[in-house]
């Protein structure tokens, strides 16, 4: 019924201030609900890229992330020597122990404290995460203070861009090269030497085993053998799923926290188009008794009703939409809530949160808008043509 | 004569307002044959529009039946009724109702949405009515660009569009001038004479009341 479309979409247009009003306002709901998705999303994105599939990580039994974790040299040397693991061009396994350590640096923007990981590691370091490429200056020379910094430090914390200099564990550290991670959760580290990192801090121990596997079908057999190895406490899993599980906690606490604050804001959206529902309604009675007079149901009512605010409902998904599709541009920056460390990322856009939002939408216009479409199928003929 | 299209029988309709009732027709009956022209008239209050609402099945009565195109209304749940007056009745209010956002095609197209009619032949019906009003050039006008006379037209094709058995007009000319008022009555005599249809009419207008061929005088809910 193309003209009963019509005539709900000219409404809606004939009420042209009220009508933008409430889709504006419904507009902003769908804005922060879709922003609080597209952060989740994002850092997930984030987090998820980091690590490869085809690396399995190795750290201590029970140990939440690679800072809580310990492996002591001769654990990490047996884990170096299984058999699957591959082989590099240079006839060395494709494997780094790398110690993984908290330390604390000034953002750029404000001056403020935040951890920042800096990573104890190798030349394999690179190898191993075929993604991961220098973009600037060089890389760190082995046996020296020298550190490269991921993209995103560089760019956001003091003494961290290239040719600065850092200070941590009692040393000035320069940074020679900037690295990009293509937005994973290594952009938001330091890269230095493992020795000279275990030497600065004073632990000599590494964090964790990264290693490329022969054959990725081959994990299971190795990590259960690993971890029934009575020389080794360890837990074996893919780098990928390890880094991922990371992601969870923080992601689900934006979600809860953010949808929580929206559907309170959507009770405001949805009040705010059944007023203006209430409003067509009311000014509207003489229109709905001619129409059931002439033979319209209450049911064609309700849908004519139903429609223009399943049409306001929809104005402001796509408004909200449009809006929030902007904060793809922007990056932010969040405490991993598993390492505290900081971690840059960005907001992230789904087809799946496109389609959340919009549904969320068109249901607070049709909430709001029921019982206005009710109230005007109930009128009472008669008496609404006698109000004339 | 013709067989009666309309037979309302010792209807009784009490209105209540504040708990106290106001009988408004008390038994009232009436016959109108297929093809007539009737004014009712009478004082404000007298009953009128009830009467005619009864008749146009968008009101029901406390007591006694009403017979219209051969349906006892009295028998029709709801919906049905509802698809019974989109098939029977056509609609003539004082103030025209034509709904504002839309053209005068959109006004006179929105009865046929309850036929079975294809887009096409719709178009063709609207065309056909506006034109026997003579506005087939304001297909296209929003009804704000519209004189009342030529609103109250667009009102007349849009109830003859659907080709109604009965056509009610409630104070037809109640808000018109008299050059306009005379057009409209015009086009309600034709509607009368050529196309055959049974018009019953409430008027307070003597002159209106002569196209009639015969005219009720309702006083406190009877008729003379
Ligand atoms: N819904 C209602 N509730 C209470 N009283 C009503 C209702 N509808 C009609 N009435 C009363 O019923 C009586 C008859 O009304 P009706 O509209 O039929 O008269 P009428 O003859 O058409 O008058 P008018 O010439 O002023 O249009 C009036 O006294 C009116 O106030
Ligand atoms: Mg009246």
């Amino acid at each position: 019924m193309g003209l009963l479309l019509s005539y709900s979409l000219r409404n809606l247009a004939a009420r042209r201030m009220t009508a933008a009003f409430t889709v504006i306002g419904m507009g902003l709901v769908v804005f922060v609900f879709a922003a609080v998705l597209m952060l989740a999303h994002g850092l997930e994105r984030t987090l998820v890229s980091t690590g490869s599939s085809d690396n399995i990580i190795v750290t201590r039994e029970a140990a939440t992330s690679e800072t809580v974790s310990i492996l002591g040299r001769d654990q990490a040397g047996v884990v170096k020597t299984e058999p699957e693991i591959a082989v590099g061009p240079d006839a060395k396994a494709l494997t780094a122990s790398e110690i993984v350590v908290l330390i604390s640096a000034s953002k750029r923007s404000n001056g403020d404290a935040a951890n920042v990981v800096i990573r104890g590691t190798g030349p394999e370091a690179f190898t191993l995460r075929q993604d991961i490429k220098l973009k600037a200056g060089r890389m760190f020379a082995p046996g020296t203070s020298e550190v490269v910094a991921g993209r995103s430090v560089a760019k956001n914390f003091e003494g961290c861009g290239l040719g600065e200099n850092v200070r941590f564990a009692g040393r000035v550290w320069n940074v020679v090269g900037v690295f990009d991670a293509g937005g994973s959760g290594f952009d938001s580290e330091l890269w230095g030497d493992a020795e000279q990192v275990q030497q600065a801090f004073r632990r000599p121990i590494f964090s964790s085993v990264t290693a490329r596997l022969r054959d990725p079908g081959s994990f299971d057999a190795m990590k259960r053998r690993l971890e029934a190895d009575p020389r080794l406490t360890v837990e074996v899993e893919r780098e990928r799923e390890y880094y991922e599980k990371q992601s969870r906690a923080t992601a689900s606490f934006i979600r809860v926290i953010g949808l929580a604050v929206t559907i309170l804001f959507s009770m405001g959206a949805m009040i705010g188009a059944m007023i203006t529902m209430y409003a067509a309604v009311a000014s509207r009675t003489t229109e709905i008794a001619t129409l059931r007079a002439l033979g319209f149901t209450r049911f064609t009512v309700l849908r004519v009703f139903l429609a223009e605010a399943f049409l306001l409902g929809t104005l402001g998904g796509v408004l909200g939409l449009v809006a929030a599709s902007f904060l793809s541009l922007v990056s932010v920056s969040t405490t991993n809530w598993d390492t505290f460390s900081e971690l840059a990322f960005s907001f992230s856009v789904s087809p799946g949160i496109i389609i959340g939002s919009l549904i969320f939408a068109v249901l607070m216009g049709v909430i709001g808008g029921f019982l206005p479409a009710v109230r005007a199928a109930r009128a009472d003929i008669v008496n609404s043509l006698r109000k004339a | 004569m013709a067989e009666n299209v309309i037979e309302v029988k010792e209807v009784e309709k009490t209105y209540y307002r504040d708990r106290m009732p106001i009988p408004v027709l008390r038994g009232l009956s009436l016959a109108v044959p297929e093809g007539d022209f009737v004014a009712l008239m009478g004082p404000s209050g007298s009953g009128k529009t009830t009467l005619l609402n009864l008749i146009a099945g968008i009101d029901r009565p406390d007591k006694g039946r009403i017979i219209v195109a051969g349906t006892d209304l009295g028998t029709l749940p709801e919906g049905q009724l509802a698809k019974w007056r989109s098939r029977h009745i056509g609609f003539v209010f004082q103030f025209y109702n034509l709904l504002p956002v839309l053209t005068a095609s959109g006004n006179v197209e929105l009865p046929l949405l309850l036929t079975k009619l294809s887009k096409k032949e719709r178009r063709d019906h609207v065309r056909a009515a506006l034109e026997l009003v003579g506005l087939g050039d304001r297909m296209s006008h929003s009804p704000r660009q519209l004189s009342g006379g030529q609103e109250q037209r667009v009102a007349i094709a849009r109830a003859l569009v659907t080709d109604p058995t009965v056509i009610v007009a409630d104070e037809p000319t109640g808000d018109l001038d008299k050059q306009s008022a005379t057009e409209i009555l015009d086009l309600l005599g034709r509607l009368n004479k050529e196309f055959h249809k049974t018009v019953v009419m409430v008027t307070h207008d003597p002159r209106a009341a002569e196209r009639a061929r015969v005219v009720h005088h309702l006083d406190k809910g009877e008729l003379d």
